[in-house]
């Protein structure tokens, strides 16, 4: 391959380039809508937004979203939920599934690597995970996958639940990153999610359920 | 694709026009585009304040180009990414084989990326004996029917959805006409679903290439880039040379940018951020990650004060919605990767004046381009500029191809042209004669073409400057 040599001559043409005599552009303001300081406000905001994009959004206090996602999963049939076993919900989800036995869902932890777990997970009902937050203007959650929930959690089961804490929901996409020290701190993987998969390529008419998810429900939890 | 053909556009245009089908399909998608997009920038000094940070962002980076992808490597190979540098689209075309052919890969399956049909890449691939299927829907639809995109957001908004029915009827075995859009997208769900679970490489392209943190940001809707990015055992993500940032805090104005000005959308449903391969401890993502980033032609582009600002473009496509020629003309009959707009100014400046000039000319110079350009590039300056450099009048041109318009014949009339003006008395005589005899020219050559479609003007028996004189206005 010659790599090296291509790079050579793409950079030798860059610092050329510069050389030339450029128009100064300075360095670039930054850009971010104004925050709202109240709380209530700003979960109502990312309600409202993240309604509009077709997610379905409960508002629930305490343990409560257990018991909803339990009448969910029975009202709509699904047969099973995965889950990333060892972590906050993850304890929640155990006790309640082991205290019930009519729970018609199946639980699955998520056990090992995807090469084992492939086929199972693609033939999944739903999955469940927890969030880093959410983002009320731009209307999205923040997930940042880990060992326990690996990143195919949220996307490959067609119906994808997922828990967002009240007092993590910030205004904008760059004050989330501030506060969560995004640029330091982020996985291999990071995303902003915010409706269901969906698509316009035919006719621009707006379809939902393409590829990942059909069905985006998501508990904010005060 | 018709970029190697010889390429006809005017031949194409005419054929374009002719078709009531493809100019309604256009027409309906292009009005809707513009519409969306009125309907999130609401606030115009809002708007123009946030395409102003975003045309900084893109102007600073630029600034400093070999700093940030020099940086932008170094993260990326801290993160266990492996980078690759490309000058040309075969090298490009070259590195993807070997990677497929190290993992001994057949199936790859697509995230969408213009830069991958700038590559031709599936072609490429094809000839190779490999299978590289895309996953977008829109991609799907036009290879499955072995077409280019003609749109370089929505690239099947050419085909309406009986279009569709009868290419999947047609194309794909065991599926009978529909033109249910329901039943379409089930059935590219269950086969695209299939085609991750077992493809051997997944490849996508990249919006944003952070070099603080050596972070590839895609941004997409329906998914597919995620399945491609993270089921696969290898990714494979293509670049050109422009698309790298400095920070994290500059991405949240493009991102917006991005999203209102191509679909009209407050946020796209996802935005994927990649840093790396799959670490120990994790249960997924792929296990190995390259980033093939691709000059072709974009270094020299950065040579030039005035032209470099095409590299700001992020690939919005808003300007095509918003182009009179565009609208009606359609995605294909500009035969070029990138149509429209930015296609006018960017393919004459990858493959040369001589070859793609003709798009240059594709224009009315009505600025309607520019007024919504996300990152503000002055697009019909552009324009102005690279007909200048077909012609080359003054010797100063650096675009390839430059001087390929020139001929003997123009030359003259333009040098003509020139010293009349500069000598009053001609230029007096040559008027005279023209009040006499200019409407009785014959229509011959460029002039019989002009006058096909068009009414001649017609010289007045009097000069402007005749009746200026009098009535005793002066004014030289
Ligand atoms: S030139 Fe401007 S409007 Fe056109 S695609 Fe690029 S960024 Fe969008």
């Amino acid at each position: 391959m010659s790599n090296t040599s291509a790079r050579e001559s793409i950079f030798a043409r860059l610092h050329s380039a510069r050389s030339a005599g450029l128009p100064y552009a300075p360095v670039p303001e930054k850009w971010e809508p104004a925050p709202i300081e109240d709380k209530k406000a700003r979960v109502a905001r990312f309600v409202e937004l993240m309604t509009a994009m077709r997610s379905e959004v409960y508002q629930v206090k305490g343990d409560e979203w257990v018991g909803k996602l339990q009448e969910i999963l029975a009202e709509r049939g699904l047969k099973n939920l995965v889950y990333g076993p060892g972590t906050e919900i993850a304890k929640k989800l155990e006790s309640a599934w082991k205290g019930k036995k009519d729970v018609g869902a199946e639980l699955v932890p998520w056990k090992n690597d995807v090469e084992e777990f492939r086929d199972e997970l693609f033939a999944a009902d739903a999955g469940i995970t927890t969030t880093m937050g959410g983002v009320a203007e731009s209307a999205a959650m923040i997930l940042w996958p880990s060992p326990q929930e690996p990143r195919l959690l949220s996307l490959v089961p067609p119906v994808h639940f997922a828990v967002v804490k009240a007092d993590r929901i910030w205004t904008s996409f760059a004050e989330a990153i501030r506060e969560l020290d995004w640029s330091a701190k982020a996985p291999t993987n990071a995303l902003l999610i915010s409706g269901p998969s969906k698509t316009a390529d035919i006719e621009l008419i707006l379809q939902f359920g393409v590829h990942g998810p059909t069905d985006l429900i998501v508990f904010v939890v005060e | 694709m018709a970029s190697n053909k010889t390429f006809d556009f005017k031949q194409n245009i005419a054929g374009a026009l002719a078709d009531k089908q493809l100019r309604s399909n256009f027409k309906n998608a292009t009005d809707t585009l513009r519409g969306k997009r009125l309907a999130v920038f609401t606030d115009p000094e809002e708007t123009l304040r946030l395409r102003h940070v975003g045309n900084q962002i893109k102007r600073a980076g630029l600034n400093r180009l070999p700093e940030l992808l020099e940086q932008l490597e170094a993260k990326c190979k801290e993160n266990g990414i492996i980078v690759h540098w490309a000058e040309t689209v075969d090298e490009a075309n070259n590195i993807v084989l070997s990677i497929m052919e190290q993992h001994g890969a057949h199936k790859m399956v697509k995230g969408k990326s213009m830069v991958s049909e700038e590559m031709h890449l599936n072609k490429f691939l094809e000839d190779k004996g490999k299978l590289p299927l895309e996953t977008d829907l829109g991609e799907y639809i036009i290879q499955l029917n072995n077409e280019p995109p003609s749109h370089i957001i929505v690239p099947a908004v050419h085909k309406n959805r009986k279009q569709i029915g009868q290419i999947f009827a047609d194309n794909i075995p065991g599926v009978s006409y529909t033109e249910d859009t329901a039943e379409l997208l089930a059935i590219a769900r269950g086969r695209l679903r299939e085609h991750y679970r077992t493809a051997d490489i997944g490849l996508s392209g990249v919006n944003f290439a952070i070099a603080e943190s050596g972070t590839l940001c895609l941004v997409e809707n329906e998914g597919n880039g995620r399945m491609c990015t993270a089921v696969p055992p290898v990714h494979v993500a293509l670049m050109g040379l422009e698309k790298v940032v400095g920070t994290l805090e500059e991405v949240p104005a493009l991102y917006r940018l991005l999203c209102g000005s191509a679909t009209g959308q407050r946020i796209t449903t996802y935005f994927n951020m990649i840093k790396g391969p799959r670490k120990p401890g994790e249960k997924d993502g792929p296990k190995e990650v390259h980033l093939i980033i691709l000059d072709n032609g974009r270094s020299k582009i950065l040579a030039d004060k005035q032209l470099r600002q095409t590299l700001q473009c992020i690939r919005c496509g808003t300007c095509l919605n918003h182009c009179p020629v565009y609208t009606r003309i359609g995605g294909h009959a500009y035969g070029s990767t990138y149509p429209g707009p930015i296609g006018e100014i960017l393919m004459p400046q990858i493959e040369g004046l001589d070859k793609k000039g003709n798009l240059a000319t594709a224009s009315s110079l009505c600025n309607a381009c520019e007024e919504v350009c996300p990152v503000m590039i002055p697009i019909p300056a552009l324009i102005r500029r690279l007909r200048d450099e077909s012609y080359d009048m003054d010797e100063n041109g650096v675009v390839k191809g430059h001087g390929c318009k020139k001929n003997l014949l123009e030359t003259v009339i333009w040098k003509a042209w020139k010293y009349m003006q500069v000598y009053p008395l001609l230029n007096t005589i040559m008027l005279k004669k023209l009040q006499l005899f200019g409407n009785k020219l014959p229509k011959v050559g460029p002039l019989k073409a002009w006058t096909s479609v068009r009414t001649a003007p017609k010289f007045a028996r009097q000069s402007l400057k005749d009746l200026a004189k009098k009535e005793g206005i002066r004014n030289e």
